[in-house]
């Protein structure tokens, strides 16, 4: 089953072009990675998605539903979760908040029980805490519910960033450059983690990258991105030998 | 000793019939004070301010604390508020007769406030900080002239002659009620989303919260306190015209978020409490009063000097305070932090349990 289709998207910033006609068709439970130099669109890829950009030309197909035109928090309550290239918690707020902020489209009361603290408010924010509570355990982070965000050391805090998009309870994950910052030690780690999560979770995952260990480890299929362009696809074995990759990534043949 | 005293003092805090109780003595003592005439008419005057301060303080800090939207049309609400109810009760509720009615007209109030709120929610939408000051500014200036240029509601020179239906126990009432509803709406959904707006915005959007619809709740409840507000203060004060809802009110009610401290709806009262008696032990008479025992020799030029002149530097103390706050204690009495009596127990517990957890070998 096909879980996401982009057809012939395009987005310009201004007379930039950021995006032009990418193409995606993401299977259900598919791993798949996005990589490319510095500045080849592939977050904007991400925010066109999620919503933040509205595209200028084209179409996105999430189960079915348009997501041109929706705004960033109905494309999430259709179950897409995201983290940020630079992590983007909320730094003041405690670690159960930052998850439990996840369940707003979820929680299903009205202003006016929650006003008054009636009717099916209790049962929701008791429902919200313990599924906050559940996925703060399978993450190791239950002893730290109480603490302040931006407190927690880089990994943890990252880790978190991955538990807060998944209260979203998505069937899509996009995970943008989850290996910042991490050492081949921790990089090794965040694969088996992000194996795990996928099954753990019966996840469809989109990830942009910039550690080849790890594009080419996990991922099943890669799409390679040039100034907004599509350079290539297909599974890591055929991008690593790839002339047009190797060209984008390592510059032009020898010269003379 | 002191660790035992604490134990119980803090089993104390726990239990459930604390809060009820405490509200039932409160209520008891708002009738029971004017009643029998325990306190002097003006310091129940003075009770009376502070608790139309502490709606005021806690709805402003709704928007510029937990949301971290910085406006400035308090004082609008607030007029908007105090004129519906006042013409409520002069042209259309028969309040002489049944006094019963003054609540309609505070709700009436408090509603028409609030979806005054809902034009200053829209700009929000777009733009943060100065540029939304600015014009929450200008929708303060809108609503000070468009009252100022109705002659029905006596134009610039105000309505004189409301009835005087603000009790103790009324003003009681609606600090609690108000209170209890923006604390209430801190600890939901929507709380949240208000918290996770201030945050970041935009993640806050990606982690599915409506934050348009949040702004809109938010700045309806917090207008409609002020609308509240300005319906007991107009019915307390008798009159009201343009010239009191200005600037100098919503700075007023800025001080004392700040110096309560943000995002707090325990520093909030503290706040407005401590400001409120501050400002009127600043004036002349009361501090004339107050220092009255000591004698002659000292009192005398002090009195001349001094205190005869509190009337103009109460208003070179209360902005000087505001910039010392900022300056010096941007946190206030107690920004971010709040007492434990206000968190629901089933928040506190969520976030305790957890670390209880983590404290286990």
């Amino acid at each position: 089953m096909t879980l996401l289709v982009a057809t012939q998207v395009r987005h310009l910033f201004g007379g930039l072009c950021a995006v032009a006609d990418f193409n995606l068709e993401l299977q259900a439970g598919q791993l798949m990675g996005i990589i490319g130099p510095n500045g080849a669109g592939k977050t904007t890829i991400f925010n066109l998605i999620t919503g933040v950009y509205q595209a200028t030309e084209g179409s996105i197909r999430f189960n079915g539903t348009e997501l041109v035109g929706l705004t960033p928090h109905q494309i999430t309550a259709l179950r897409i979760g995201r983290t940020f290239q630079n992590i983007r918690l909320f730094r003041d707020l405690s670690v159960l908040d930052n998850v439990r902020i996840a369940h707003y489209a979820q929680a299903n009361y009205s202003p006016l029980e929650a006003l008054l603290h009636i009717g099916r408010y209790r049962r929701e924010e008791q429902r919200i805490i313990d599924n906050a509570r559940r996925l703060l355990a399978i993450f190791k982070l239950e002893h730290l519910a109480g603490e302040t965000a931006k407190n927690l050391p880089y990994g943890l805090q990252r880790r978190l960033e991955i538990a807060r998009a998944l209260a979203i309870d998505p069937e899509l994950l996009l995970l943008d450059e989850p290996a910042a910052g991490m050492n081949p030690n921790e990089i090794d780690q965040l694969m088996e983690f992000i194996q795990w999560i996928r099954a753990e979770f019966k996840l469809t995952i989109l990830l942009i990258e910039h550690q080849m260990k790890l594009v080419m480890g996990i991922c099943e299929r890669i799409k390679v991105l040039d100034f907004g362009e599509t350079l290539a696809e297909g599974p890591p074995t055929a991008i690593q030998n790839d002339p047009k990759v190797l060209e984008a990534y390592l510059g032009e043949g020898p010269v003379g | 000793m002191n660790t035992v005293l604490k134990d119980h003092w803090s089993k104390l805090l726990e239990q459930a019939w604390l809060v009820p109780v405490l509200l039932l003595i409160g209520f008891g003592l708002a009738f029971a004070i004017p009643e029998y005439g325990w306190l002097n008419k003006y310091i129940q005057l003075v009770l009376m301010y502070i608790g139309i301060n502490i709606i005021l303080t806690v709805s402003l800090n709704l928007v510029n604390g937990y949301m971290g939207e910085f406006s400035l049309a308090h004082a609008g609400f607030m007029a908007v508020g105090a004129y519906t109810a006042a013409l409520l009760t002069m042209k259309v509720l028969p309040v002489a007769a049944y006094p019963a009615l003054f609540p309609l007209a505070v709700l009436a109030g408090g509603m028409v406030a609030a979806i005054m709120g809902l034009i200053v929610a829209v700009p929000s939408f777009k733009i943060r900080g100065d540029y939304l000051a600015i014009i929450t500014l200008a929708f303060l200036m809108i609503v000070k002239s468009v009252i100022e240029n109705i002659d029905y509601i006596g134009g610039p020179r105000g309505i004189p002659g409301i009835k005087r239906l603000t009790t103790l126990p009324w003003v009681f009432f609606w600090t609690v009620a108000t209170v209890w509803m923006i604390r209430n709406f801190v600890y939901s959904k929507y709380g949240r989303g208000v918290l996770s707006i201030r945050e970041d915005e935009i993640a806050s959007d990606l982690m599915s919260v409506n934050t348009k619809r949040v702004k809109f709740l938010a700045f309806m409840l917090s207008s409609f306190c002020a609308g509240v507000a300005g319906a007991l203060f107009a019915h307390l004060l008798q009159f009201i015209s343009p010239r009191v809802f200005d600037i100098i009110k919503t700075t007023d009610v800025l001080i004392m978020v700040y110096l309560g401290g943000i995002a707090s709806i325990g520093g909030s009262i503290l706040g407005a409490t401590v400001y409120t008696a501050l400002m009127e032990l600043l004036r002349p008479s009361t501090m004339a009063a107050l220092l009255d025992w000591l004698p002659e020799l000292i009192f005398d030029p002090l009195n001349h000097y001094i205190i005869q002149n509190l009337g103009v530097w109460r208003m070179v103390i209360m902005p000087l305070l505001l910039v010392l706050v900022m300056l010096y204690w941007p946190r206030g009495m107690m920004g971010q932090r709040e007492f434990r009596g206000f968190i629901p127990r089933r928040d506190r517990e969520a976030h305790r349990r957890l670390n209880d957890l983590g404290e286990k070998p």
